[in-house]
């Protein structure tokens, strides 16, 4: 393979991984905007996602529907693993978010944490220890750049995840209910003052936070062909990054952050030994925390403690 | 003159942050259609008042009544929904969303699309300025359009009963006056007014009637016009 | 029985219902629907028994009774509280030191395994509950110190003892530059830094291959060996004994824990106690009242590493082996479920606790697959429940009741 090529297939490379901490770091970055509190179950909750896929995908290939309808397919697969992560997502919001809301940080953090290994647990004893293989439905087929092999599949997964950020940005940004979402972000107490039913508001987040974090492990099934109960660990490391390199509680800085954070890892694991790339995130992680912790496009974030 | 009917009433509200007794027993009635005035040294509990009514801050005793019907249970979103806006100390708009998208957060619980054009229209009747920063974010105006545009979102609701506080605060004179001839305007639409200010003379003056509040307490309640002759008023709030 | 109290309990249950879904409905694995719903119900139950203890409180009967009954409580209460604690430590060291003399070999190593814990529970209790600072990553210390000890003694020769100054030494340092970049942090944002800072220390024992052998884990080290003269016939003499059975290694477990328990409550009375209390409680004035924020905050880091690499050191040099699998985020949680399930800022809180939490699932092996199921979700409840854990720290107490008191919302 040329030089060209390289680049071409690391091109795609990153921008996948790009936009998968993107989506990621979304749900990070809306429930943080919204109740100043990150979710730790959100690694789980892609996990999850990840799994209903599987699950959903398996059936439909032992129907025989995938050959038959597949569009249909990808829209049963990724909706329904969407609908039941979204489902997740407020049951969480509601067993370790909701009655803490006026605890100390402390504590909420705590509970959060307890779900997360709560979910982590559980997936382990239903799902098993090892990986499991995805369903491959897109086959091998694909195109050539130059020497570069792109396949279908990488395409798809690329451009969905390209509709889902321009959908909820049209969503936070057009919609009423997605304006008051910002309302409650920016200034709780006025929102409700303004007769925003900010339970709901926060709902809603912990709805959509969730589900595209739930798409992106499906997506990443797809990508890389299987998928293991404890993988949103890492993930949810990446993504955080992500997150916090954007400015915590910004959207368009959760996608900035996830691109950069895709590109280091693969630019890193390109031409530098790549057991070392988690490693390499970390320190990001840690250098932008030190040195700007608003992030790149985040607001001035006050420095208060737990 | 005939006495209205109030359209709100507080009965010996009493508010505590935590241990501190901030309220010790408010009783007022404001009657519909009026502008009645709060004035009070800092810290006197005059913001706490405006909170307490909005159910932001829970009165633990007493009753407060809006159009007769008791409000004191409800949470801030609901208070919203009776038919009362706010517009609290230190503005509090939105500083991530354009003016536009902070009045329509102000009719948030509207779903009278063409009349609430029709009200964004008197809203920028009322302060043309907004007009021009209507794509503007919020955090970017200066401390009069803020100011402005928190009394415009307040009025998309359509209120029958208006909260103001502090509208003067922080601005140049000549925004003040503009600012008080506004609330006179609105008021004038049917919109009574319950204004909390430092700025005793201004409030006073477009005052139908007013209350003096200290250390958490209303000592003096009286005619607007009557309160500005008082000799104590006077001497502690009109600098004279 | 209290209207809004049965709602939000059949809420909160049907919610948790949903959380335990996932574990009934993937096909292919073991984990049936029956066993899920057990679970669920088992901890619906709790809820109810939580919600019906709390009608009963608020009863007339209740109250009535319980004011008659009162004078008699209260004549039980002050005598037993006039034993004084000293009665109860002595039985309690008793207890635990006559423990491997009736017990048989695997529960030695159980108790062995339960007195590491509390040990790294009460370090980990000195960053969380004295601090205020949520650190997830605190078993990396421990890596450090296990890791500290078989390099030394591999490479060099070093012995047990003389290695757990150097340990101790390099635990606090790895804890300052863990916590030097995170000090101005809030809460969460430090939680997953130092997540992510456990697993780089995983990470690089993994993959530095040269030095730590990567995955396959070091082996070989020496026990702890204590000398003692002996007069023997010839005379005089050193003997040297090396800790090789499992009594030893308890005893000198038993007495780590013992100096860790001292260590730790002379902490927490002292002036430095006191400092982190105040920057748990309101960092800006802390400082303004002239608590050196920064210097405290990482001796609280460095403290808690300083025992973890303790612990650490003994556990490589007991089992003479080590790896990195056994210093993932996993055990991080468990220590941490310790401290808040037995009550943050707690010492008896978090001996309780490490007794429950380590040894019922040891004993009650069918257990053990759940076990950090239940864990994680009794923190999410417990923190709802009852956030001051099971036996709480008085002055911890007191705030969390405070914190109620100032949110007369809703």
């Amino acid at each position: 393979m040329d030089n060209a090529s390289f680049i071409i297939q690391q091109l795609i490379n990153a921008i996948f991984l790009g936009s998968i901490y993107s989506l990621i770091a979304l749900g990070y970055t809306m429930v943080y905007g919204i109740i100043e509190l990150i979710n730790f179950a959100h690694g789980e909750l892609f996990t999850a996602g990840a799994f209903i896929g599987i699950i959903v995908l398996a059936a439909l290939q032992n129907m025989g529907f995938v050959e038959t309808h597949f569009v249909l397919t990808l829209i049963l697969v990724f909706g329904m693993a969407m609908a039941y992560v979204a489902v997740l997502g407020v049951a969480i919001e509601h067993v370790a978010y909701k009655p803490l809301r006026k605890a100390s940080r402390l504590a909420a953090i705590l509970s959060a944490l307890g779900m997360s290994i709560f979910l982590s647990n559980g997936m382990m004893l239903s799902q098993g220890v090892s990986d499991r293989a995805y369903p491959a439905i897109f086959g091998l087929k694909g195109f050539s750049i130059l020497d570069a092999r792109i396949a279908y599949g990488q395409i798809f997964i690329i451009i969905l995840s390209l509709v889902l950020m321009v959908a909820l940005n049209m969503f936070v940004n057009w919609t009423k209910l997605g304006k008051a979402m910002r309302a409650t972000a920016q200034n709780q107490t006025m929102a409700r003052m303004l007769g925003i039913d900010i339970d709901r508001t926060i709902r809603v987040t912990f709805m959509i936070g969730p589900a595209l974090g739930a798409a992106a492990g499906v997506m990443v099934g797809m990508y890389y062909g299987s998928v293991r109960f404890d993988m949103g660990f890492i993930y949810m490391i990446k993504a955080f990054a992500a997150a916090i390199l954007g400015g915590i509680g910004s959207i368009p800085g959760a996608v900035l952050g996830g691109i950069i954070i895709g590109g280091v890892e693969v630019l890193w694991s390109a031409f530098l030994p790549s057991e070392w790339k988690d490693v390499t995130t970390f320190v990001v992680l840690i250098l932008v925390l030190y040195l700007r912790p608003s992030g790149i496009l985040g607001e001035h974030v006050s420095e208060s403690r737990v | 003159m005939t006495v209205k009917e109030p359209i709100l009433e507080l009965k010996d509200v009493h508010t505590y942050y935590g241990n501190i007794h901030a309220l010790k027993g408010i009783s007022c009635a404001i009657p519909s259609g009026d502008i009645a005035c709060l004035i009070g040294a800092n810290g006197a509990g005059k913001s706490t008042t405006l909170l307490t009514i909005f159910g932001v801050q829970r009165a633990k005793r007493g009753e407060i009544l809006f159009k007769g019907y008791p409000i004191h249970h409800l949470r801030p979103e609901q208070v919203a929904a009776k038919g009362i806006s706010q517009t609290p100390e230190g503005r509090q708009i939105f500083p991530r969303m354009t003016t536009l998208e902070n009045l329509e957060m102000g009719a948030y619980l509207r779903n009278d699309k063409a009349e609430v054009a029709d009200d964004m229209e008197w809203v920028f009747d009322l302060f043309p300025v907004l007009k021009d920063r209507t794509r503007q974010l919020g955090g970017t105006l200066s401390g009069g359009e803020q100011q402005m545009l928190a009394i415009g979102r307040a009025l998309m609701s359509r209120p029958e009963l208006l909260l103001l506080d502090e509208p003067s605060l922080g601005l140049a004179p000549k925004l003040v006056e503009k600012i008080f001839e506004t609330i006179l305007e609105i008021n004038k639409m049917g919109v009574t007014i319950f204004l909390v200010e430092q700025n005793a003379h201004m409030a006073l003056s477009i005052s139908n009637s007013g209350y003096v509040m200290e250390t958490g307490r209303i000592v003096l309640t009286d005619r607007a016009a009557r309160l500005l002759e008082n000799e104590k008023v006077k001497k502690a709030y009109l600098g004279e | 029985m209290a209207k809004s109290d049965v709602k939000k309990f059949i809420i909160y249950s049907l919610f948790l219902g949903i959380l335990i879904l996932p574990m009934v409905g993937f096909p292919g694995r073991s984990f049936e629907a029956a066993r899920a719903f057990t679970i669920w119900g088992g901890i619906v139950g709790i809820l109810a028994i939580w919600l019906l203890n709390k009608t009963i409180r608020h009863s007339d009967m209740y109250l009535r009774t319980s004011a008659h009954l009162a004078p008699f409580r209260n004549t039980v209460l002050r005598k037993f509280s006039k034993l004084p604690t000293r009665h109860y430590i002595l039985l309690l060291l008793i207890v635990v030191g006559s423990f491997p003399l009736l017990a048989n070999n695997y529960m030695i190593d159980v108790g062995i395994t339960c007195l590491i814990y509390i040990v790294l529970g009460l370090g980990l209790n000195i960053v969380v509950g004295l601090a205020g600072l949520l650190d997830l990553g605190y078993i990396a210390f421990y890596a450090v110190g296990a890791y500290s000890y078989s390099l030394l003694n591999l490479h060099f020769g070093i012995s047990f003892w003389l290695s757990l100054p150097i340990g101790i030494v390099i635990g606090a340092i790895c804890g300052c530059i863990i916590g030097y970049p995170t000090l101005r942090m809030r809460g969460d944002y430090l939680a997953i830094v130092t997540m992510g800072f456990g697993e780089i220390i995983r990470l690089v024992l993994n993959n530095w291959d040269k030095l730590t052998k990567g995955p396959n884990g070091l082996l070989g080290m020496s026990k702890p060996e204590v000398v003692y003269p002996a007069f023997s016939k010839g005379g005089f003499e050193w003997v040297v004994y090396s800790l090789n059975s499992l009594h030893a290694l308890y005893y000198l477990m038993f007495i780590i824990a013992i100096l860790t328990v001292i260590g730790v409550r002379r902490l927490d009375n002292s002036r430095i106690g006191r400092a982190w209390v105040a920057i748990r409680e309101d960092e800006v004035a802390a400082e303004l009242s002239g608590v050196p924020t920064t210097w405290l905050k990482l001796l609280a880091y460095a403290m808690g590493a300083a025992f973890a690499s303790v612990v650490g050191a003994f556990f490589a040099a007991k089992l003479s082996y080590t790896n990195p699998n056994f210093f993932i985020f996993m055990e991080s949680c468990i220590v941490l479920c310790i401290v808040v399930l037995g009550g943050v800022g707690s010492i008896p809180g978090v001996i309780l606790a490490g007794i429950i939490l380590i040894a019922v699932p040891e004993v009650f092996r069918e257990l053990q697959d759940y076990r950090m199921l239940a864990f994680g979700l009794a923190m999410a409840v417990m923190m709802v429940l009852r956030p001051e854990g099971l036996i709480p720290a008085t002055r911890r107490k007191q705030e969390l009741h405070e914190a109620d008191q100032s949110s007369p919302e809703d």
